[in-house]
């Protein structure tokens, strides 16, 4: 059974958000989604500054299975990204929800927050998809 | 089970499975107009008989010529123990297997093939080959336009005196794609000097060495202003030129972000024109960026070494439409070959057989340009291959020297566009396996075409 964290927001890909003190939005890829790819080699992050789009691609995680976008769960712009994940992408592996971040957003409109997923639904959309 | 993939059984079992009624439904998607019930450019097929004596009269023009023709393909001696080891059964396969692993010995071989084509380039890491020179570098631009996140500009730069075939190859490749070639001219004396800034910083520049002409580039000063503009540097190197000069990833401070070519000086027959292989080899910052495949060494679970395919998540067959490249294959035979040439030449013969093309270049170029009207175009220093500019037509003199058996060279208008002058330039390539009584030979024979086409 994967860790699903109560305090996170998720999207039906996979990702998760959440605001972090300085008001900026966290992204990374759930357990479940880590441990469906096996283990990651590589991580491809989107530039500083970029401006993304909620529901469109924000960056490649690549496993030794696979190779799958991430999609951004919210729109904004990218304030900072996790440079440790270039050379120790298994980080995404051992800890998704702590250091295993993507990258910070300013987000354009809080209120996408709103449209993820909570973590009841999502823990029952894995649940669907693992049958 | 026959070996037949799609018997008419199992063809109506398929159609049947997917509830569509014949294979003609499958193709709705393309409009009408666009669908021909034959290629018109196809013929209906030749027997067997017709089509061996078809060949063989091709072949046979082939034979018999004394070989000056160069402009990418070039007649090195091949060691006889290169193709018979290269057609032995065990080798003797097209491309990569398609269930890897279970060909070690492939996969081992295309691992040798790598390691030393990043030993002759000096950069990080080569893939597995691609189809030849011109489709390197056109997966070398993708790639570094792909690579180059800092510059969005989707500008390349090339050199003039870039091979023309390749840059049309190039052009085929790349034009769907967003991308910009643009030229910088060359001067008088046939390589690029760089005296400014570029206009709008291009995402890379392409150099090949030595260039279509034979001369050599400046290619330190070149590799460094190209990344100070911050682009990348895509090198265009002849293998054989290797063994005397000095690889592209030391060019400049830093080395060239990417090195490709053609394989062929390497063992392969000229074959009239192909085909060969090619190669790409990159710093080790872009390998997710490489095209195609790579062959890794890993150990098993009895700790012994083994090969695999890695990086495959880039791939076609994972990756899908966003794959790096519709390249997922590499030219197996070919570089089974070249690898094999590599291998029993090493360093040593390398160096030596490119020096010899290199004495005999010179020795050439020395006594034409003492034939009265036969002038220089390009003054300075060359490698296999260099320009004169005739005072007769060139294809003129190019058509009386067949007649004698000896292939004098390509007329460059032949290949370029030269803006409407006619310049009557002739490139000429020499290699090792030119003796001097060839060489005299062609000196003589041209001298007296010279003479009859000037009267």
């Amino acid at each position: 059974m994967s860790e699903v964290p109560l305090e996170l927001g998720y999207a039906a890909t996979h990702e998760w958000a959440k605001q972090d003190e300085e008001g900026l939005i966290v992204v990374g890829i759930s357990d479940h989604a880590q441990d469906a790819l096996g283990d990651i080699v590589y991580v491809e992050l989107p530039e500083v500054g970029q401006q993304i789009v909620a529901g469109e691609e924000a960056g490649v995680v690549e496993s030794v299975k696979a190779a799958s976008d991430i999609y951004a769960p919210v729109s904004g712009a990218v304030e900072e990204i996790n440079e440790g994940l270039e050379d120790s992408p298994e980080t995404v592996n051992q800890d998704p929800y702590g250091d295993g971040w993507f990258f910070k957003l300013k987000v354009t409109d809080e209120r996408e927050l709103d449209d993820l997923l909570d973590a009841d639904a999502y823990q029952e959309l894995c649940e669907s998809e693992d049958q | 089970m026959p070996y037949i993939p799609h018997t008419h059984s199992d063809v109506e079992l398929m159609l049947e499975a997917i509830g569509v009624d014949d294979i003609e439904a499958l193709f709705d998607e393309i409009p009408g107009d666009l669908s021909e019930e034959r290629s018109s450019a196809l013929s209906s097929g030749l027997s067997e008989l017709e089509m061996m004596l078809r060949m063989q009269e091709r072949a046979s023009r082939d034979e018999g010529n004394l070989c000056f023709l160069g402009a990418g393909c070039y007649d090195h001696h091949i060691p006889a123990a290169v193709w018979d080891i290269a057609s032995r059964g065990e080798f003797m396969t097209a491309y990569t297997p398609y269930q890897a692993e279970a060909s070690q010995g492939t996969l081992q071989l295309i691992y040798e093939y790598q390691s030393m084509m990043t030993q002759l380039t000096a950069m990080d890491v080569s893939n597995a080959s691609v189809y030849d020179g011109a489709s390197g570098l056109a997966e070398a631009i993708l790639m570094a336009v792909r690579s180059n996140k800092s510059n969005k500009s989707g500008k390349v730069l090339y050199a003039e005196a870039l091979n023309p075939v390749y840059l049309s190859a190039t052009n085929t490749i790349i034009s769907s794609q967003g991308i910009e070639l643009e030229r910088l001219p060359i001067e008088s004396n046939g390589v690029l000097v760089i005296n400014k800034k570029a206009d709008q910083a291009p995402a890379a520049v392409v150099i090949q060495q030595p260039n279509f002409f034979g001369r050599l580039e400046q290619v330190d000063e070149i590799t460094n202003w190209a990344h100070s503009q911050g682009a990348l540097v895509i090198a265009v190197v002849n293998p054989m030129s290797l063994g005397v000069l000095k690889p592209p990833g030391l060019w400049g401070d830093d080395g060239v972000d990417i090195a490709c070519g053609d394989g062929q000086p390497l063992g392969i027959p000229m074959s009239s024109g192909g085909p060969s292989f090619g190669f790409i080899c990159c710093k080790s910052k872009f390998v997710r960026q490489i095209p195609g495949r790579v062959v890794g060494k890993t150990e098993d679970l009895d700790g012994q070494p083994g090969y695999a395919l890695t990086l495959q998540a880039r791939e076609q067959h994972i990756r899908r439409g966003k794959a790096t490249s519709n390249i997922c294959t590499n030219q197996g035979l070919l570089v089974t070959a070249g690898t094999i040439y590599l291998s029993l030449l090493g360093a040593k013969g390398l160096r030596e057989t490119a020096i010899k093309s290199h004495q005999n270049t010179n020795y050439l170029r020395e006594k034409l340009l003492q034939l009265p009207g036969v002038e220089d175009e390009y003054p300075g220093p060359v490698f296999n291959e260099f320009v004169v500019r005739l005072p007769v037509d060139v294809n003129e003199l190019v058509a009386l020297m067949t007649e004698q058996n000896i292939l004098a060279g390509l007329p460059i208008e032949r290949v370029a566009d030269e803006g409407g002058v006619v310049r009557n330039k002739l490139l000429v390539a020499v290699t090792e396996k030119r003796t001097e009584q060839e060489m005299d030979r062609y000196l003589d024979v041209f001298s007296n075409v010279l003479g009859e086409l000037s009267t």
